[in-house]
């Protein structure tokens, strides 16, 4: 059996991956979350759709870099890992963190530190074993800064450059790093601008965009893959045009 | 969010709120009343709020358990039918009951009680609940099932989401030995053939359904197709793209001439097919599925969907007499679907099927016209002592609703107040 891992399982985003790619085959699947209860329901769904599945929960702190060094060690021990996901990230009120810096320090780690730790300690693994595949959820966000999201997309733009420099890294090596830019996507972390709802992307359907792609080993994967060219357009606007928008 | 049903008569405004795991309905919606919408799939205004408030409920898709020995299956509200095929079906498993659409979600399926081609076979989909977990909107959790808190389980099980908002429930799968089912294409050229056939099919076959054509008052003619699950395994089908209607064109593409040039063309397309087939279950069950849209296709206006259920004794004049209205008026539909229902009983108190005969028949919005046959259709409905499906309705007389429902009244007792529908306000006045 495959060998695959999640961090931040209870994303819904990923979630939907788990369920693809356990439709497909049955896998030895490592599910890290920061609450082993959520985690559970997780897990009793994708234990019916493959009952054939060996999946288990690792529940820790996904921000301080030696809890990830444990986690991350913890999963490498019993064997190595094929595929990792890491998927975990939060959506901060940004004016929130403008008046609080305590608070977009911690949105900062969580969503740019963090992931690209995560990503470090598994790569450091896979350099050894001279093979697998990382998978790093960035967002759109981390493209192009802007006012009402800098703090979220700065972390997220992080993780573009890290990816980055992984790729140049593992360049011509069985390691393959994968840079996942979801646009907005119906999930709980968007429950709460309503009536944006059905405008957002169906998470299947971005699961199903993520899967593929990094089954085709693309360095780069925007989901739906229309932000490929909107993110084109909008990186290249001109600033006197971009600073007038209001977005 | 602007919002629609599937029949696009209206489209009205509706605040979008999803409904998650841990949500509190006596905490979070206090000042609106609430309803629970699924896919959207029925074709009026039972699944429409556009007073208060709607959940939506698709986030609910988890499976909680399944039992490879007896078939039970444990899941949420908002898992779709077709998940559950297209998970199940390889397994050796299906659901029991499915509608002509698989993009519905198991709690939509149960609240309006539906049925599928294999109603003289199988009853409706609650027969094969075995329990739910109910949310009212005053916080209380209630589990109930067909023998515990039974009259809870009665009044939701085709009570139109108000009694409160499913959440979880368990329904048996039944085992197949493929995907694959073995079909009989016959045809009947007058509706005494159609009873016979279904008479003579109901025992020995689990699936029954036809198609009549009613684009003319000489021939009732029509196609009748009947299928039993195949006992050979074969290869699953290979997910093909979709058709689709990407647009709403600016006038229903449906009129008279449209229509019987398709009767004819879809007649005798299966003229060719007649006799012994293997159909994958896709596209057997979910002919339509395969069209993407295909409501867009009568235009801006949208379209009313009329389903009737004749009682057995009254059911071919009454047929007879709604066919005839139907092609003397010149708004004849597509295909309508004809299919007779057996004697298990539904358990739900407002749940559609009975024992006798349903029609199912589209008409294109042309306003006063169409309400006009629909009146008439109405007269005959009532005469017969039948009733209609409020899962399609948009339109039908309060009337015809208490008389079709007779256990209406028990029913309201089970209402949560804190629940409303456009239906439940124009049918039931709150
Ligand atoms: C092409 C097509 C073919 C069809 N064929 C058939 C058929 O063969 N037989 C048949 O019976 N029907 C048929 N239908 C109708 C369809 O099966 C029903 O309308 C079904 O109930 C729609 O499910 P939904 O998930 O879209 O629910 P919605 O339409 O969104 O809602 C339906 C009802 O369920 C309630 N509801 C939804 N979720 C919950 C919840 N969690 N708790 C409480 N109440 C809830 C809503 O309030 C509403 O009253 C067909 C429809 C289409 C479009
Ligand atoms: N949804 C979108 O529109 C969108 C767009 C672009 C990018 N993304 C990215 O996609 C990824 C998945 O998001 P999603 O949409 O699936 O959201 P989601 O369902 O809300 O999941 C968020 C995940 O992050 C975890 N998490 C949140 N805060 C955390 C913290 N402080 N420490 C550790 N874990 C934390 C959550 O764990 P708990 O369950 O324990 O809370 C959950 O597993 C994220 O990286 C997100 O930034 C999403």
């Amino acid at each position: 059996m495959k060998r695959y891992a999640i961090v931040g399982a209870t994303s819904a985003i990923a979630e939907h991956c788990a369920r693809i790619w356990l439709t497909k085959e049955d896998l030895d699947l490592t599910l890290v979350a920061r609450n082993k209860e959520r985690a559970e329901s997780v897990v009793q769904d994708l234990r019916v759709r493959s009952p054939g599945s060996v999946i288990r929960i690792i529940e820790g702190d996904l921000v301080t870099p030696s809890s990830i060094e444990d986690i991350v060690r913890e999963i490498c021990q019993a064997g190595d890992v094929d595929c990792v996901l890491i998927a975990h990230g939060s959506l901060p009120d940004q004016e929130a963190c403008q008046n609080d810096l305590a608070r977009s320090a911690n949105e900062l780690s969580v969503n740019g530190i963090s992931p690209a730790l995560f990503a470090e300690a598994f790569a450091n693994k896979m350099s050894i074993s001279g093979r697998g595949q990382i998978g790093i959820i960035g967002s759109v966000a981390g493209d192009r800064g802007r006012k009402s999201n800098y703090i979220y997309g700065a972390a997220k733009g992080l993780l573009t450059r890290y990816a980055q420099g992984l790729q140049h890294r593992f360049a011509g090596t069985d390691v393959v790093i994968t840079l996942v830019k979801p646009g907005p996507t119906q999930t709980p972390m968007t429950a709460h601008l309503s009536d944006e709802g059905p405008k957002m992307a169906d998470v299947t359907a971005v699961a199903q965009t993520i899967v593929n792609g990094m089954a085709k080993e693309r360095p780069v994967v925007y989901a739906p893959g229309k932000w490929l060219i909107i993110m084109m357009i909008i990186r290249h606007l001109p600033r006197f045009i971009f600073n007038r928008m209001d977005i | 969010m602007k919002l629609r049903s599937w029949g696009r008569l209206s489209e009205e405004e509706h605040p979008y709120i999803p409904l998650s795991r841990a949500s509190s309905l006596h905490i979070e919606h206090p000042d609106k009343k609430i309803l629970a919408h699924g896919m959207g799939r029925s074709y009026g205004d039972v699944c429409l709020n556009p007073v208060g408030n709607l959940l939506f409920t698709r986030d609910l898709d988890r499976f909680l358990s399944f039992n490879p020995v007896s078939g039970e299956l444990v899941c949420e509200a908002g898992v779709l039918l077709g998940d559950i095929q297209r998970i199940f079906a390889p397994k050796g498993w299906m659901l029991p009951v499915t509608p002509g659409t698989q993009y519905v979600t198991m709690a939509g399926a149960l609240a309006n009680d539906v049925h599928g081609k294999n109603h003289h076979s199988q009853g409706c989909f609650s027969s094969h609940v075995n329990w739910l977990k109910l949310e009212r909107t005053d916080g209380e959790l209630i589990t109930c099932s067909p023998s515990e808190k039974s009259g809870w389980f009665e009044a939701t099980a085709g009570g139109l989401g108000l009694t409160g908002v499913i959440k979880q429930l368990s329904i048996n799968l039944k085992p197949i030995e493929s995907s694959w089912l073995d079909t009989e294409t016959l045809f009947f050229s007058n509706l005494s053939e159609f009873f016979q056939l279904s008479e003579e099919s109901e025992a020995n076959w689990e699936y029954t359904v036809s198609w009549i054509d009613c684009s003319s008052n000489k021939h009732k003619r029509g196609i009748f197709i009947r299928a039993n699950h195949s006992e050979i395994p074969g290869e699953t089908l290979p997910a093909g793209r979709k058709l689709g209607i990407p647009f709403v064109p600016p006038f229903s593409l449906v009129n008279g001439l449209s229509v019987s040039a398709f009767n004819q063309a879809y007649f005798y397309a299966h003229k060719t097919k007649r006799g012994m087939n293997k159909s994958h279950y896709q596209s057997y069950f979910y002919p339509l599925d395969g069209i993407l849209n295909w409501n867009r296709m009568y235009g801006p206006r949208g379209f009313y969907q009329y389903q009737l259920v004749i009682p057995r004794q009254a059911g071919q004049p009454a047929i007879d007499a709604v066919l005839d209205e139907i092609s003397t008026s010149g708004q004849g539909s597509f295909l309508s679907v004809l299919k007779t229902f057996g004697n298990k009983p539904s358990p739900g108190l407002l749940s559609f099927p009975l024992e006798g005969v349903t029609l199912a028949l589209d008409f294109p919005n042309r306003g006063k016209k169409t309400s006009q046959l629909f009146d008439r259709l109405d007269a005959i409905v009532k005469e017969a002592k039948g009733r209609l499906y409020p899962a399609k309705d948009a339109r039908m007389p309060e009337d015809l609703f208490t008389n079709g429902y007779p256990n209406l009244s028990q029913f309201t007792a089970y209402r949560d107040p804190g629940i409303s529908s456009g239906l439940s306000r124009r049918l039931m006045g709150w």
